[in-house]
């Protein structure tokens, strides 16, 4: 990026997040061996790869939760800056590089309320508004502004989802499916530039699926943030995203649009691995099965 | 260990070796604490003194929590059913047999310890034993929290009630001391007080435990470092109570921050042993530190409070007047007591202003969502150590204050009043109230401070009676009498709202 070519109009697809080199081992195992990729604003970048591969650990990297063994994690602010998330706490990284995620279980509050998950994302902005409490505790005019601010963003969401007859209730009564859902929104309130989510269509039926993928183009489209989609189901994966990146072994074996890696040969070896198609678990069969026909 | 249900429910089961580890290290870190505190006793035999060891005692009380914390792994590994039958046998089938035939005296500390464990085996199995059936039953995620509809109902209607009846008990409570004048009837006057200062203990514990979700066995050492603060402030120095109030607040809560810091990776019974070891700690240096805290003899002549300059004494100094003397009254010590059940009426009542109102700002939400899932918190931008130290500290101040009052009404503090059963009293008061609820507090410290009061005439049986009534309570209600939560923040008009629709 020189200075020369600092276009007036802002690309929207600007690199967001470049991974370069990251590795990972725990003890003797190396979950992540030597992996980059870039991610883009507004783009879908889905992260796949066999049960194992190492896709949770390279979330669990980029969230702060792990210390990467090597690598550099570069994530990029529209106004130029950068933040090198590898030397950053896990909850400065949501709170200022504003990285938001969900987990493969689901991780809701599940004796507060809906509502209540979605202001609890919002901690930050309400700590300033109430002065770090003090303000707060005499329902000053800034905090009580600020809090309504709050449940307005909260209920823009929840329409989008359309939990929003449902928000006093605990989260932890909701269906499996509005749980998975709550979870994303719940992350979009901390108003993050890159959303990394993990496995978010795990366990829903083919409705609730289509939803998610209508969710997640929404939040691609409308609001321009980068999105890290680790997925199993490939249909998911072929239909929404703009770009994959393939992992194996804590390797990348293959980086690029869904069109390019689906006729990969080393994806589909990986897929196939040296087993016969016959002895593969079902789950790789039928990921098998979208690849080739997809 | 209910209080830490929900954290450890959720947890994978273990294979046996990792128990018996897991076990083991427990029992060693339990061992290392205990061994100061059990393993040696200083006897005086006339002139000498000498130290005795107890290392008999020592181990069989490890070996207890041995066991127990090997139950507790095998609980969680889908044996809560059997445990919870086995355990509640014994520990019920002890009761009637110790009411028929009572323990001899040189073992009733064993008897009851182990009781004390195995109950709590029960309970925790039980609680587990239900949670696992409700799951089974198809209810996802939150089991614990209280999904039975029919506790749920009762929630709601004494939430209900307590918004219109809060009114009405804050009024008895406010012309409570004049009754008591009229009928000259001291000892409700010191109930009122003592059970006053309890709930504000419970308030201020519930912020650590209830909201935030931190098992402290060690709140005592906040109420000690409170009283002593007062105690040293007033008596070296000639400041006055309400000049001392903050500084002792500050101190207290700043011994909150001390004890937070090694506590924040901790979690559950870990947590809680070392909090039980910070309180003795508190306690043993306040014995040992003759030059400040006047050691075990502790520090008198505490300054009791004045109303507003006016003291009350039978009579003044030259120059002075005394309350009796400014209003024209016949000098009674009804005044004074009537005077400290105000202030420490006030001191709660400011304790549970705080506490409603910081349940509604962000630092309150983030230590419920703290105690519901702290990794989620930590993605979401929230400083986990920041905010436990803060429920640390401000739990903390809450028992200092106490703690000044306390110094002052006793006008003699000594460190025998701070051990260990009163951490374990205030723990109960807010685990039986059901955690995070205020008006529980009340409902629990009624019962459990009021109860041994009338309890009075079983005479040796009062607690064993007081302790069966409240295994019964937590296997009735594993989550407290009132384990009721509102939302903090509604959008349709809160659950009811919502339900109409
Ligand atoms: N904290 C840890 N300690 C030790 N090993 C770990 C840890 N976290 C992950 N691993 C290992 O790293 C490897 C990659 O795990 P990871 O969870 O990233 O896989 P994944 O691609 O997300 O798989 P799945 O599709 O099953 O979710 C696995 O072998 C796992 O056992
Ligand atoms: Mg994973």
């Amino acid at each position: 990026m020189t200075a020369a070519v600092a276009a007036p109009l802002r690309d929207p697809a600007a690199p967001l997040l470049d991974v370069e080199h990251l590795s990972m081992r725990f003890g003797g195992l190396v979950a992540i061996d030597d992996v980059s990729f870039q991610a883009r604003n507004a783009q879908i970048t889905a992260i796949i790869g066999p049960n194992g591969a190492g896709k949770t650990t390279v979330f669990n990297c980029l969230t702060g939760f792990y210390k990467p063994s090597v690598g550099r994690l570069t994530l990029r602010t529209p106004g130029g800056g950068t933040y090198l998330l590898e030397q950053m706490e896990g909850h400065r990284i949501a709170q200022h590089a504003r990285v938001a995620r969900t987990f493969q279980n689901i991780r809701l509050f599940p004796r507060m309320s809906v509502l209540e998950n979605l202001i609890v994302a919002q901690h930050n902005k309400l700590m300033r508004a109430s002065t770090y409490t003090l303000t707060g505790l005499f329902a000053a005019k800034g905090y009580v502004r600020a809090e309504r601010a709050a449940v307005d963003l909260a209920r823009y969401w929840l329409d989008r989802i359309g939990l929003s007859p449902r928000a006093d209730e605990d989260a932890g009564n909701l269906p499996y499916g509005a749980q998975r859902r709550l979870e994303i929104i719940r992350a979009m309130c901390t108003e993050p530039r890159l959303l990394c989510l993990d496995e978010p269509a795990a366990g829903l039926n083919p409705r609730e699926s289509a939803e998610l993928n209508d969710l997640l183009l929404f939040i691609r489209d409308e609001h321009k943030i980068g999105v890290l989609l680790i997925e199993h189901d490939m249909t998911v994966v072929m239909k929404i995203s703009d770009h994959v990146v393939v992992l194996d072994y804590g390797r990348k074996i293959s980086d690029g649009t869904p069109a390019e890696v689906r006729s990969d040969p080393a994806v589909v070896r990986a897929y196939l691995g040296e087993a016969e198609e016959d002895e593969l678990p079902p789950e790789v069969a039928t990921d098998l099965q979208t690849i080739v026909k997809a | 260990m209910v209080a830490v249900a929900q954290q450890t429910a959720a947890r994978p089961a273990m294979s046996l070796p990792a128990m018996v580890k897991d076990a083991a290290i427990f029992a060693a870190v339990a061992f290392t604490l205990a061994l100061p505190l059990l393993g040696f006793r200083i006897q005086d035999k006339g002139s000498t003194s000498f130290i005795e060891t107890r290392f008999g005692d020592l181990f069989y009380a490890v070996l207890v929590l041995f066991i127990a914390k090997l139950l507790m792994s095998l609980i969680n590994a889908g044996l809560a059913r059997p445990i919870a039958l086995v355990t509640g046998v014994l520990s019920l089938g002890w009761i009637v047999v110790a009411l028929v035939n009572p323990v001899a005296p040189q073992y009733q500390v064993h008897t009851w310890f182990t009781w004390l464990v195995v109950a709590s085996v029960a309970i925790r199995a039980w609680v587990v034993w239900r949670a696992e059936a409700t799951a089974a039953r198809g209810v996802v995620a939150g089991v614990i929290g209280g999904q039975d509809s029919h506790g749920t109902q009762i929630g709601h209607l004494v939430a209900r009630l307590g918004r219109q009846l809060g009114p009405v008990f804050f009024l008895i409570a406010l012309v409570m001391p004049f009754y008591a004048y009229f009928a000259d009837d001291k000892r409700l006057v010191d109930l009122g007080v003592l059970i006053f200062t309890y709930i504000m203990l419970g308030w201020g514990l519930n912020v650590v435990v209830g909201l935030a979700g931190l098992l402290d066995l060690g709140y005592v050492a906040f109420y000690a470092v409170g009283a002593y603060t007062y105690a040293v402030f007033s008596v070296k120095l000639g400041l006055n109570f309400w000049e001392t109030l903050p500084v002792a607040g500050l101190m207290a809560a700043s011994f909150g921050v001390l004890l937070g810091f090694p506590v924040l990776r901790l979690r559950g019974d870990y947590l809680a042993i070392v909090t039980l070891g910070f309180g003795e700690i508190i306690r043993i240096i306040l014995l040992n530190w003759a030059e400040l805290a006047g050691g075990a003899q502790g520090i008198g002549g505490i300054p009791r409070p004045s109303f507003f300059g006016l003291q009350f004494a039978p009579s003044a100094p030259e120059g002075q007047t005394t309350f009796a003397q400014f209003f024209n009254l016949d000098y009674s010590p009804f005044h004074r007591q009537m005077w400290l059940y105000y202030i420490i009426l006030l001191l709660a009542l400011i304790t549970n202003w705080f506490t409603l109102r910081v349940r509604k700002l962000p630092i309150g939400r983030a230590w419920e969502a703290l105690r519901e899932d702290e990794t989620a918190c930590r993605a979401l931008g929230i400083n986990p150590t920041n905010t436990k130290l803060t429920a640390f500290a401000i739990g903390a101040m809450f028992g200092g204050f106490a703690g000044s009052f306390f110094a002052t009404r006793q006008g003699f503090i000594s460190p025998e009043s701070f051990n260990f059963l009163e951490s374990a009293i205030i723990l109960a008061i807010v685990v039986l109230g059901g955690m995070g609820s205020q008006i529980g507090v009340v409902i629990a410290t009624i019962v459990l401070i009021g109860g041994p009061e009338w309890f009075r005439d079983l005479e040796l049986y009062r607690m064993l009676a007081f302790g069966g009534l409240m295994v019964l309570i937590m296997i009735w209600r594993p989550q407290g009498l009132l384990a009721h939560r509102e939302p903090t923040i509604t959008m349709n008009g809160g659950r009811a709202g919502a339900r109409a629709k």
